[in-house]
């Protein structure tokens, strides 16, 4: 049977960008809220699993690995923000929450980040024929409780890092960190969308703050 | 208990196949309102360019909390129906006085979509899922790769280009049914005049906690009187 329509694309790009920075003994990951398609801001993004929220500016990419006990706290490692290709990254969240779901029955404790890490690459490479188009980074505390920062490509190549930023702002977040981080500073963004979603783990367990940011 | 996959009766050679969409239709619109969610949309099915069929209703109920309504290829729409009246049928089997929301089918119309998409044989629609359950009003669109949202507004096709900057400049919460329907006819007016595909005999489906109703069919006053509808060459002559 011959391809009929050749313009099909079975991708598309809802833009994005994300970014997580590690500390001694914290991590801090942040996305902004807009999805968009071509130059159409479209929405905000459905919620993670678990949460309901009202509010537009919803959060759109982080997902939150350690949520499904409906537990809060210390029991929360890993925290995963995604851009990309939206349909992708919502496919790739739920079956990273149902591998942890199984691997909590099985070993009767949450994942640890660099565990999830793994995890993560090997579920992109799996599909390295056919691939997510996501582009992550994946932050948490490691198993000494210093914080951790894992960026990815599209097909799972992994390494740890002390910063990280993925998506549509990279280009211009990365030098921004680079030129900031050689030593730890304060988190300053430029960034664009709705709304920028932070998140801070550390050994309290995990805060989420809010900030509008310019709406063009 | 195995939910029927039309794709399932091993067809298995063709691994790759993507489609033209061959009678389609137009821009479906949602907003929510005070009670529950307004969704409009034409009942013109389109053969390519020729505006083939008039009485296709767009915008049907589903189970008893959610509403669908649907642009792209009608054939695909009706079997998207076809699964989830199962889906339903299902779901009511269980008799357990539960009942599948309006999020609950926007997840699997997002995996459904999502699969085909999966296996490069798309459903070829845009889809508006909008309902009303315990009080909690939902609208969500999905489209034909999987990419899924909820918003208070959502429109489809052309509707994405010419109704939502009308809906971000004029929606706001609250809105009562009455200014609900005006704000969905002005989007509509605008699509009827400007979208080649629209036909002028369209349904506004209302949901709320209490139950569905879809209105019936009626026509739009339009007006082609405009002193730029009257001579469209004069700022450029030798056009048409």
């Amino acid at each position: 049977m011959t391809k009929q329509h050749q313009n099909w694309s079975p991708y598309d790009n809802n833009g994005g960008t994300c970014v997580a920075i590690a500390g001694a003994d914290y991590c801090v990951v942040a996305a902004d809220t807009r999805m968009s398609t071509g130059y159409r801001a479209v929405g905000c993004i459905s919620p993670f699993t678990g949460a309901v929220r009202q509010k537009l500016g919803m959060l759109r990419v982080i997902s939150h690995l350690g949520m499904f006990g409906g537990e809060l706290g210390r029991a929360d490692k890993s925290l995963m923000a995604s851009s990309g290709f939206q349909a992708d990254v919502r496919a790739l969240q739920k079956v990273l929450a149902a591998r942890h779901l199984i691997y909590q029955h099985q070993h009767n404790k949450q994942m640890s980040c660099p565990a999830m890490a793994q995890l993560l690459s090997n579920t992109l490479y799996y599909k390295r024929f056919f691939p997510y188009y996501a582009f992550n980074v994946l932050g948490g505390l490691d198993t000494e409780g210093k914080g951790c920062v894992f960026t990815y490509d599209a097909v799972g190549s992994y390494e740890r890092v002390g910063y990280s930023s993925q998506g549509s702002g990279a280009t211009l977040i990365t030098p921004f960190l680079d030129n900031q981080l050689k030593s730890p500073s304060p988190l300053l963004l430029p960034a664009k969308g709705d709304k920028l979603e932070i998140v801070v783990i550390n050994a309290d367990g995990i805060r989420r703050e809010y900030m509008e940011l310019r709406k063009d | 208990m195995k939910l029927l996959d039309s794709t399932d009766s091993g067809n298995s050679s063709s691994i790759e196949r993507t489609q033209y969409p061959y009678v389609t239709g137009t821009s479906v619109i949602g907003i929510k309102y005070k009670d529950g969610i307004l969704m409009a949309a034409d009942m013109g099915a389109s053969y390519g360019s020729t505006l083939r069929y008039k009485s296709v209703e767009r915008v049907k109920p589903v189970g008893k909390h959610s509403l669908i309504g649907a642009s792209g290829e009608i054939s695909d729409f009706q079997e998207i129906l076809r699964s989830l009246d199962e889906l339903i049928l299902y779901d009511n089997m269980w008799d357990d006085g539960n009942s599948l929301g309006p999020k609950e089918v926007h997840n699997y119309l997002t995996r459904m979509m999502y699969n085909r998409r999966n296996k490069f044989d798309p459903l070829w629609n845009s889809l508006v899922l909008g309902g009303v359950k315990n009080g909690q009003k939902y609208l969500g669109m999905v489209s034909m790769i999987g990419v899924h949202f909820e918003d208070n507004h959502v429109a489809t096709g052309f509707g994405n280009h010419l109704a939502r900057p009308i809906l971000r400049d004029e929606w706001h919460e609250n809105l009562t049914f009455e200014d609900g329907v005006k704000l969905l006819e002005k989007c509509m007016r605008v699509l009827l005049y400007r979208d080649r595909s629209a036909v002028n005999k369209l349904q506004i489906a209302k949901i709320t906690e209490e139950g569905v109703t879809v209105s019936q069919p009626y026509a739009l006053k339009t007006f082609w009187n405009f002193n730029a509808f009257q001579n469209p060459t004069v700022g450029a002559e030798g056009s048409w």
